[in-house]
């Protein structure tokens, strides 16, 4: 199979689906001209024209508004956050707007668009650059929220996204827009809401999403070494979660680490702890382990990375204390 | 003198009239509490949609903010589908789950009653942003209050607004207040409608108190608009007589002043330029608010007989597709 950047990958489904349909429009800072901040946008000016392809000045919570109007009036947005940090200045849109209108409006405006861009760290940005959004976002009712980690989930899920009718938050990183991955010529889509089980193993299950699931791959292949046979869960979708794929799992192996890159409180996480004792109480052989950032803003020296970022070592203790090793 | 003629006044009469009698009807209503939540009424400025909806053509989109209960019976909402949103009743015009804040009708391509100060701004330049990508030759009609001017929203839409040409108008409906906020004690500059000024969009202050100028100052924008010629902002100066919201007690301003601007009452302004000109008689008329009036109190007697929604209906509407897997204990 062809190898693709993930960057590409976003690219080819925002090409495909806009050539699919003419009321989608992309509209974001320096999504046109500079082909994009990241280069997901690349030759898309070229192909589609000013008229769909707009820059913006930069006024998150403005272009964030206009898009919403025009889904209330039949148009089908993608917004490009130039990173997800700043879309905390559009966050009234989003929410106020973009996720309670369909609602509130007694089911008269659905909200047919994407939001979409990069979230979490990526390296030395400092505090305001390096925070993930996920469980922010997945919060709230009436929004959607994806977090692919490769490829061709990107390609599949975004495609996915964009003919969805109801509002999605897609959340990608800038250290994952290089990464290389199959993905099939043909056209494809992947279902939101459905987690897909990466590796299979008996003996710890670990939940992760977006680029932190490096970390759980890197540990599972240390863990094969010392005879520890990992589950690696990709949960892809945060809101809804795949509840299921995850007790499924749990049932089977009996000890659960989470991995998220996110502070710990009230995070995913969290989330899915209290799902997982209410659904397999009986089944747990020891309390589950969340690693998560550390619990403070992300300071700029490499040792800070270092310190505030779920590492290696860190999942490896973890599965090996949920398994009394 | 007018240029208007006896079919335009007397539809701003019997327009003007609803949204009067049914705002009165309203106070009474929510004292008797059978009307909940914030409520804000918008008697005094009935003349500023009139004239607006006088000028437009009907498949031109209105977007508001919270004081909305006019803006919605302007665009053809019916009385029943109003007041039964306010008694939060399923045959509400947004099934109940609005309320008063959150009028909306698709069919009356009224785009809504928003609750967060100036969120409605992008949303009406987004809303004529679609009309303008599809071609076609609608207008929006984007009202704000004079303490939603203050917010970032419109200073990030009003550029974009004018760059892109969007086909929208701005109103200002500046009744002085921002809640308890006079305009002076927020800016030093009070003329409004200068903020246009900084994008280089058309802009001017409106006499709001009369639906003539109302009108004329939105045919003008709205013939700019379909030109292809981009925004207008309009600052419609207004007054509104009862309080903010109905737990404001308006003890920021004085009796006289409330007194000074209910001698311009925008509504008597109405009835005596249509019996001056003999286009209807008192008694005619009369019989025109009594007619109003019944279908006022018929709207009460229909929401009071209407079913609240289910409390099931609660996960209905959130997201479009069906069977959504909400977190239920």
């Amino acid at each position: 199979m062809r190898v693709i950047q993930f960057r590409e990958a976003l690219r080819e489904a925002m090409n495909e689906e806009m050539r699919r349909d003419k009321d989608i429009f992309l509209i974001g800072e320096e999504v046109a001209e500079y082909n994009g901040a990241y280069k997901v946008s690349q030759g898309m000016l070229d192909e589609f024209g000013d008229k769909r392809i707009i820059d913006t000045p930069i006024a998150e919570l403005g272009f964030a508004g206009i898009a919403v109007g025009a889904a209330m009036n039949g148009l089908r947005p993608i917004v490009e956050f130039m990173t997800f940090n700043f879309s905390l200045v559009a966050i009234d849109q989003v929410i106020n707007s973009a996720a309670k209108m369909y609602q509130m409006s007694g089911g008269q405006f659905n909200m047919p668009m994407v939001f979409r861009g990069p979230t979490a760290s990526a390296g030395q940005l400092g505090a305001q650059h390096s925070q993930a959004f996920e469980n922010w976002y997945a919060n709230c009712p009436g929004l959607k929220v994806v977090v692919p980690s490769n490829p061709y989930d990107a390609k599949g899920l975004l495609k996915t996204a964009i003919r969805d009718n109801d509002p999605v938050i897609f959340m990608e990183s800038e250290q994952m827009y290089g990464d290389k991955g199959e993905v099939p010529e043909e056209e494809y889509l992947i279902p939101i809401g459905k987690a897909v089980v990466k590796r299979e193993g008996t003996d710890v299950t670990i939940v992760s999403f977006g680029k932190i699931i490096k970390v759980a791959y890197a540990a599972a292949e240390e863990l094969a070494k010392e005879g520890i046979n990992v589950e690696i869960i990709d949960l892809r979708t945060v809101r809804p979660i795949d509840y299921d794929t995850i007790i499924e799992s749990v049932k089977k192996t009996n000890r659960l680490v989470i991995v998220e890159e996110a502070w710990p409180l009230a995070n995913i996480s969290t989330e899915i702890t209290y799902m997982v004792q209410k659904r397999a109480f009986d089944y747990l052989d020891a309390p589950i382990i969340r690693v998560n950032t550390a619990d403070t803003p992300l300071g700029y020296a490499p040792t800070f990375v270092e310190a505030f970022l779920p590492s290696v070592k860190q999942v490896m203790d973890s599965v090996k204390s949920v398994m009394y090793k | 003198m007018t240029s208007f003629t006896k079919e335009t006044y007397m539809r701003w009469f019997e327009q003007m009239m609803l949204m009067r009698r049914f705002e009165e009807k309203t106070a009474q209503l929510y004292g008797q509490q059978k009307i909940k939540g914030f409520c804000h009424l918008y008697i005094g400025q009935e003349a500023v949609v009139a004239g607006t909806m006088s000028a437009l053509n009907s498949d031109d989109r209105i977007i508001t903010a919270y004081r909305d209960h006019a803006h919605a019976l302007a665009c053809g909402i019916s009385a029943n589908a109003v007041m039964a949103e306010l008694y939060g009743k399923v045959t509400g015009c947004s099934k109940g789950k609005g309320g008063s804040m959150h009028m909306f009708s698709k069919e009356h391509n009224f785009f809504g009653g928003h609750g967060i100060v100036g969120g409605q701004i992008p949303l009406g330049a987004g809303i004529a942003f679609a009309d303008m990508y599809r071609g076609g030759k609608q207008v929006t009609v984007c009202y704000m209050g004079d303490g939603a001017v203050r917010q970032g929203a419109l200073h990030e839409a009003f550029n974009m607004a004018m760059l892109w040409k969007i086909p929208v108008i701005f109103v200002c409906e500046n009744n002085g207040y921002a809640m308890g906020t006079s305009v002076e004690r927020t800016t030093n500059q009070m003329d409004i409608y200068k903020i246009g000024l900084a994008y280089d969009m058309p802009c001017k202050e409106v006499d709001g108190m009369q639906a003539e100028t109302v009108h004329e100052a939105i045919a003008e924008a709205a013939e700019r608009a379909r030109k292809g010629d981009g925004p207008t902002f309009l600052e419609i100066r207004t007054y509104r007589y009862r309080g903010h919201s109905m737990s404001d007690p308006a003890k920021y301003r004085t009796k006289e002043e409330v007194e000074e601007y209910k001698m311009r009452d925008p509504l008597e302004r109405v009835r005596k330029t249509i019996l001056d000109n003999k286009w209807a008689t008192e008694a005619e008329l009369e019989a025109a608010e009594e007619k109003i009036m019944a279908e006022v109190l018929a709207s009460v007697e229909f929401s009071e007989n209407s079913p609240y929604p289910e409390g099931s209906a609660l996960w209905e509407d959130v997201y479009s597709e069906p069977n959504y897997p909400f977190i239920t204990e």
